[in-house]
């Protein structure tokens, strides 16, 4: 079916199952308890887990591939939001066609850096590609002011022309986002007892898009192109004496991953209209390098898991303060909780990045393909534990 | 006139002149040898055919047409392959897949292929690729991850991948050196099958004299980056100049 073999079929199954449930799956703990801090089933942060997951896994399709890192990934990611963004002030407030803007202009700009960066690999393309990032912010943040609004960002207004839409609603505001009328910022909630679940119908559109993203990309991956990208990796000493150019093939794979990431600020414009230049910071590259590392480079499924699972920290660890530790470990005799609250407090809140980085650091020294990985050495251990429980039992018998 | 022409070709490294002076005349369909001790210049001299290295005087002529100038994966396209002195192949790749990727880059103009012939027809490049395969005796390790394979069934792969192309010139660098003797010996069973069931031609370099007087048509020797002389495997054996330069002590104790 779809043309895809069982095994990856069931994965986007499970990957489908899971983005769809989701509002339920990351709601675990009664809105009131004192666990809901835990709880990540906001629109909001919904909506950052599959944008994220969308950048990933078209980064994955350059790095995971060709082996091609490179350092300048939210350079597209902000051209995208300004694209998105300007559609929004002059066409209207549809996000489809902002949504394809930004895929084309992202494209054509990772066509630019790309065909200058792909001239040289290993650590001089990685410079070469942060090196454009960092011109592209700083263009972003003062010379190019009068597109890009500089440090302020852009911003929808009251004297945009939107010439298939409104100017400005009939109340006098800034219309929102929608999808042919469907407004973005719409959310059902569906009270259960205890439990609040949110539906919103931005999450639910950026969830389809990304499925249709995972979907191409497996079939990247099985592709013919795609078999030539991991030879890329490989070897191209052995693709050159093979009468075989290797630069099409990752300038391909370069643009391809440059489309992901505009087609990822497209939709984080289109989920909250305003682009500014830190989207496109050297730190934000170095996210989606740790989100696809930290998930499995290489792998299907794990750079949507590193983006699921670094925001999902980034947002519970970055909400815990020194009252919230205090509450913890409240039990303990004084002379431990404060010291424990002392060192506690540096790993969480503004310091998460501190636990960010420790968590990276373990993962890839124990776990150098990522959380993937990880999870395969669960299955296999369960997997042996079954077969022997299965030998033991059968032993009597004989 | 061969189908390889090299004339007055020298290279020079800084102060050390690796090639002097060298003329070469390969002719369609022969296994020509060539053979020099260590250093010699004999990787050089190959480096010069592939565009490796392009070299400072003298002229390559394949088929009638220069090569100097053109890029490694252009030179391939007019129908040359090569073997490395170490197996270059696609180590993270399964050995089908290793063997798919030049069946998608033969010498019939598909080099070009990009996108969607390729997919339409993967099915046709899986056949060939099998059926490759299946001639190099390997169709049954084709899951093998490539890189776990021993040092013999690389180089062996890597011929295959060569032949996949359907070169009309084989050039191969010490395929043999540092395998294991019976490595060794399937390594020239397989060449002299090469020889005998396609129209090739094959330029070898060999340091192991045995492989070299079993397989060629004729052989040339190379000291400090000069032919010496270059006749039949017979008529080298008993050159007193290769004896001198070459087959050295040994030869002299004899
Ligand atoms: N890239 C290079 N730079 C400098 N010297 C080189 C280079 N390649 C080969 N040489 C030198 O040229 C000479 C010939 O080397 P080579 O062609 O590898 O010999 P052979 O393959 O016959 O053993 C050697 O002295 C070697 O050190
Ligand atoms: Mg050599």
């Amino acid at each position: 079916m779809l043309g895809l073999k069982k095994k990856d079929l069931t994965l986007l199954g499970v990957v489908a199952a899971l983005v769809i449930f989701a509002p339920f799956i990351l709601n675990p703990f009664p809105a009131d308890s004192a666990m809901a801090q835990f709880n990540a089933g906001y629109p909001d942060l919904m909506q950052r887990f599959v944008i994220f997951g969308i950048f990933a896994i078209g980064f994955n399709i350059l790095f995971g591939l060709t082996g091609y890192l490179s350092f300048g990934h939210a350079a597209f990611l902000g051209v995208g939001s300004y694209s998105a963004v300007w559609m929004f002030k002059l066409l209207s407030m549809n996000v489809i066609p902002a949504i394809i803007l930004a895929v084309i202009i992202s494209g054509l700009f990772a066509m630019l850096i790309g065909f200058i960066s792909l001239r040289r690999s290993g650590i001089y393309f990685s410079i070469l590609t942060l090196a454009f990032a960092q011109m592209s912010f700083n263009l972003a943040y003062s010379v190019l002011t009068p597109i890009t609004n500089g440090e302020t960002g852009l911003q929808l207004t009251l004297e945009d022309p939107r010439v298939l839409g409104e100017t400005a609603t009939s109340s006098g505001g800034i219309p929102v986002t929608n999808f042919f009328g469907l407004e973005m910022r719409a959310t059902e909630t569906l009270n259960l007892g205890g439990w609040s679940f949110q539906f919103n119908a931005g999450y639910y559109l950026c969830a389809l898009i990304m499925m249709i993203a995972f979907y191409i990309s497996i079939r990247i991956f099985r592709s013919p192109f795609g078999l030539m990208l991991r030879a890329v990796k490989s070897n191209q000493t052995r693709l050159n004496y093979t009468g075989l150019n290797t630069r099409p093939y990752t300038l391909a794979a370069f643009v391809i991953s440059g489309m992901y990431a505009g087609l990822a600020g497209g939709l984080m414009a289109s989920m909250d209209p305003l682009a500014g230049a830190e989207r496109m910071q050297w730190t934000a590259s170095g996210e989606v390098v740790l989100m696809t590392i930290l998930g499995g480079a290489g792998t299907l499924i794990g750079p949507v898991l590193g983006a699921g699972f670094i925001k999902y920290f980034e947002n519970i660890f970055s909400k815990i303060n020194e009252n919230v530790l205090h509450q913890w470990f409240h039990a303990l005799p004084d002379g431990i909780e404060t010291p424990l609250v002392w060192v506690a407090e540096h790993f969480v809140g503004s310091g998460w990045h501190l636990t960010l980085g420790l968590l990276f650091m373990l993962v890839v020294t124990f776990l150098p393909g990522g959380l993937v990985e990880g999870g395969q050495r669960i299955g296999r251990l369960v997997r042996r534990r079954g077969e022997s429980k299965k030998a033991t039992q059968s032993t009597p018998a004989e | 006139m061969g189908i390889l022409e090299v004339k007055n070709v020298g290279k020079r490294f800084g102060g050390l002149q690796a090639l002097g002076d060298v003329n070469l005349s390969v002719a369609e369909n022969s296994v020509h040898a060539i053979i020099g001790p260590n250093g010699a210049g004999k990787s050089t001299l190959l480096n010069c055919l592939v565009g490796k290295l392009i070299p400072d005087t003298g002229s390559v002529m394949f088929d009638g047409q220069s090569v100097l100038g053109r890029t490694p994966y252009e030179i391939n396209q007019m129908g040359i392959s090569r073997v490395f002195q170490t197996p270059e192949i696609f180590g993270d790749l399964t050995v089908m897949e290793n063997m798919m990727i030049p069946c998608f880059a033969r010498r019939d103009g598909s080099f070009k292929l990009n996108g969607i012939k390729a997919v339409t027809s993967e099915g046709e490049i899986r056949d060939k690729a099998e059926a490759m395969l299946k001639d190099m005796n390997m169709l049954e390790k084709r899951h093998m991850h490539s890189a776990s394979m021993s040092r013999g069934d690389k180089r062996r792969l890597e011929i295959g991948m060569c032949l996949a192309q359907e070169p009309r010139l084989l050039l191969l660098d010490e395929p043999t050196a540092g395998m294991a003797r019976a490595d060794t010996n399937n390594t020239i069973d397989l060449l002299k099958q090469i020889k005998e069931e396609r129209d090739i031609t094959i330029a070898i370099i060999e340091h192991d004299m045995h492989v070299v007087f079993s397989l060629a048509d004729r052989i040339t020797v190379l000291a400090q980056g000069t032919p010496l002389v270059e006749d039949t495997p017979d008529k080298i054996k008993g050159h007193p100049k290769v004896r001198e330069a070459y087959l050295g002590e040994s030869a002299a104790a004899a």
